[in-house]
């Protein structure tokens, strides 16, 4: 958890890499369904989407000290109001994923407000009651969520049934997202978070008050986690309360522990490792929840920092060896 | 920090590009095998039935020498995993991966639902022997999908509400699982058997994967009722019987149940606690209908055990798809004949030794057995027919249209009439 508490890199220098580096990845990210057949076109969009997700639990994990286990319950409770809005409700498909991103957004704050006094396990296991009570609205409110059977619409309208710009528009969204996210972890709010996660104590005697900032990121990540759910919706037109699970926020903090707590950007890789891992290993056979499931054992062994976390240490002893040449 | 980061990023962008630019099966048009998505839960809940449906379907196609009008057979095998998510996930990948034909199967409800929405959008053809859903043949029905050799929920449930009412039955209790398909088949009886002037005084819904039912089961007795309806699929019909026999209700309040609830799936593993359970079905492994009894000689010396509504209904429709096929030469490329012809097949040689064709709106029409759980000769337990129904509808004996302007069964409208 090193990287947590380092300082963020001092703009100057590190502006001109920015300038060059990211729309080189953009430009890179953006040319790849062209090269792409179409069905792995549709497995890089939900990669994205699920690096949102992920990077919204991070925001948390990673700086703020908080491991969320409802945030795949946000996620999906997004999904289902787009879902309900434009096939039920009859919204045009932009504004329910406005409305979508808004519920999550209220519900995270309520959720925020009743989570954030507990820390550690005790936070991990209020946040999975409240994942829980989610996903039993959803399963028993039959005349809304249509229960076990769930809601299914028509989302890709227009331009957006194309794959190849479907995905881009998902591009689009999770890069502005990434953004946000990063700058937010790294403005003085983030670093008061972080402050937070070092030593609450210390804080609140510094004047901070620590339960709002803790619900201010509660609600900010579960924006985030909204917005992920609201591009599942389009990306899916389906959702039922498997999306609501349990499962679907392990799955999330998988992709962020994978990747790195407190990377970010880890998020991005673990989400690709574990879907496309999972795309590659069930094309041979069924067991592939075992092969998965060796895989996080590996890395909890050999990189508990997660990839990137790893990554970066491994880089840092280098440029350090060569410093001292 | 920040070049680290991005070289991360950029890298990672990277190798996404390599490792999921796979590249794909090249799609052949008009020559090359037909290639048959197949979809079935082989992991998660439902995962023996999953089994028992891949089973029943390539026993046809070995029986047919994995041919079909000078064409080879292909079927690409993938597992939804009981998660309508990877159902959806694994249809895509069927379809736009390995380029299949058409896809079948699919068992529980939710799968179906999110592949059948999927095929909405893009005409390809699917088929789906054990999806049950009710709307997916009535008032959401998608032209591309059809349910060769399946029935709806409350098909089967219709008639015997009509059948109790005829034993002399005034007063019902229901008890389901409380999800759609729990909630159809209970409306189905409770809809037809108060229709005919019967009382249905208590409707119980218990959670899916129930392991005690003795509050249900202390308030079934107490009903005061003359015959008790019990809607149950998997684990939860296994634990129902059981503990109907523990708790001394066998013998004496009549049980009747739902076609799933003494499928062989369920009562092959007990013992004689599912002895004298009346269920409506239209198929019966203990008719001694030639063509179904050869069917269960063939599939027991092949798998060892006796075929369950699973893999009869995968045979069955793979049959289907087989005569259809073989009326457009082979030809699956051409989606509206090949269509076509599936909806015009009557399919006459199928295990149930008589003709089944489908209605205007995809769903087969059949006789529907009632039957009776009884031992047979070598000490295991099969359903025997007693009594038929025949030319059942989904619609039962109502108006198609007028049936469909109704709200569709759910928890909240049983369609009971006072």
């Amino acid at each position: 958890m090193s990287a947590a508490t380092k300082a963020p890199a001092a703009p100057g220098r590190a502006d001109l890499k920015v300038v060059i580096l990211v729309p080189a990845a953009l430009l890179a990210l953006a040319v790849l369904p062209f090269v792409l057949p179409t069905y792995q076109v549709s497995v890089a969009t939900q990669i994205l989407i699920f690096a949102v997700l992920a990077m919204s639990i991070d925001v948390l994990a990673g700086y703020a000290g908080r491991t969320s286990l409802c945030h795949g319950a946000i996620f999906g409770v997004s999904t289902y109001v787009v879902l309900y809005g434009s096939t039920v409700a009859g919204l045009p498909v932009l504004a329910s994923m406005v409305v979508g991103v808004l519920a999550a957004t209220v519900l995270a704050a309520v959720f925020g407000v009743l989570a954030v006094r507990t820390s550690g396990v005790y936070f991990l296991l209020l946040t999975l009651a409240l994942g829980l009570i989610v996903w039993g609205v959803c399963l028993r409110w039959t005349a809304v969520t249509g229960g076990e059977n769930g809601l299914r619409g028509q989302l890709q309208v227009g331009a957006f049934a194309q794959p190849r710009a479907l995905y881009l528009a998902v591009l689009a969204g999770a890069a502005v997202m990434s953004f946000g996210m990063w700058r937010f972890v790294h403005s003085p709010f983030g670093l008061t978070l972080r402050g937070i996660k070092d030593s609450e104590s210390r804080m609140r005697s510094l004047g901070y008050n620590v339960p709002l900032h803790l619900v201010i990121a509660f609600t900010v990540s579960g924006f985030f986690a909204g917005m992920a759910g609201a591009m599942y919706a389009v990306f899916n037109n389906f959702v039922s309360p498997s999306t609501v699970q349990l499962s679907q926020s392990v799955a999330g903090l998988l992709m962020a522990i994978v990747g790195g707590i407190g990377t970010l950007f880890g998020s991005v890789v673990g989400a690709f490792l574990i879907i496309a891992l999972e795309q590659a290993v069930s094309l041979y056979t069924e067991r592939w929840l075992m092969v998965l499931g060796a895989m996080f054992v590996l890395i909890m062994i050999f990189a508990p920092e997660g990839v990137v976390g790893k990554a970066r240490a491994l880089l840092a002893r280098s440029a350090q060896r060569r410093g001292r040449q | 920090m920040m070049d680290r980061r991005q070289f991360l990023k950029t890298t990672a962008g990277a190798t996404a590009a390599t490792a999921i630019g796979a590249p794909a099966i090249v799609q052949a048009q008009g020559s090359g095998p037909i290639r048959i998505g197949l979809l079935a839960p082989l992991t998660g809940v439902v995962a023996s039935g999953g089994r028992e449906m891949v089973d029943g379907f390539t026993m046809f196609w070995e029986q047919q020498g994995g041919t079909l009008a000078g064409r080879k057979v292909e079927i690409v095998t993938e597992d939804d995993a009981s998660n309508p998510d990877t159902a959806l996930q694994k249809a895509r990948r069927l379809v736009e991966q390995a380029n299949v034909h058409f896809l079948c199967g699919d068992l529980l409800a939710n799968t179906g639902l999110a592949v059948a929405n999927y095929v909405k959008g893009n005409g390809v053809p699917y088929f789906i022997p054990i999806i049950a859903a009710d709307d997916l043949t009535q008032r959401a029905r998608i032209p591309n999908v059809i349910r060769i050799a399946g029935y709806s929920a409350s098909q089967t449930t219709h008639p015997l509400g009509d059948w109790a009412w005829k034993q002399g039955f005034k007063k019902l209790a229901t008890i389901g699982q409380d999800y759609t398909f729990g909630h159809e088949q209970c409306a189905g009886l409770a809809r037809v058997f108060s229709e005919n002037g019967g009382k249905v005084v208590q409707q119980l819904w218990h959670p899916l994967n129930t392991a005690d039912f003795s509050p249900y089961l202390g308030q079934l007795a107490g009903a005061g009722v003359d015959a008790v309806f019990t809607m149950q699929t998997g684990a939860d019909g296994t634990r129902f019987i059981q503990q109907w026999a523990n708790f001394g209700l066998k013998g004496r309040i009549p049980l009747m149940g739902s076609m799933n609830c003494t499928d062989q799936s369920v009562i092959r593993t007990m013992g004689a606690e599912p002895e004298g359970i009346i269920t409506p079905a239209h198929f019966a492994e203990g008719s001694d209908n030639p063509a179904t009894q050869k069917f269960v000689k063939d599939y027991e010396a092949k798998f060892s055990k006796t075929p369950s509504l699973y893999g009869f209904s995968m045979y069955s429709g793979a049959m289907w798809i087989a005569r259809a096929l073989e009326k457009v030469r082979g030809e699956a490329e051409n989606r509206a004949a090949f269509l076509d012809a599936v909806r015009t097949t009557e399919l006459t040689d199928s295990p149930l030794g008589t003709a089944v064709r489908l209605d205007a709106y995809g769903n087969p029409i059949y006789d529907i057995m009632i039957r009776k759980v009884v031992k047979r000769g070598d000490g295991k337990f099969w359903n025997v027919p007693t009594d038929t129904y025949p030319g059942v509808s989904q619609f039962w004996k109502y108006d198609p249209e007028t049936y469909m302007k109704q709200p569709p069964y759910s928890r909240t409208y049983q369609a009971i009439k006072t």
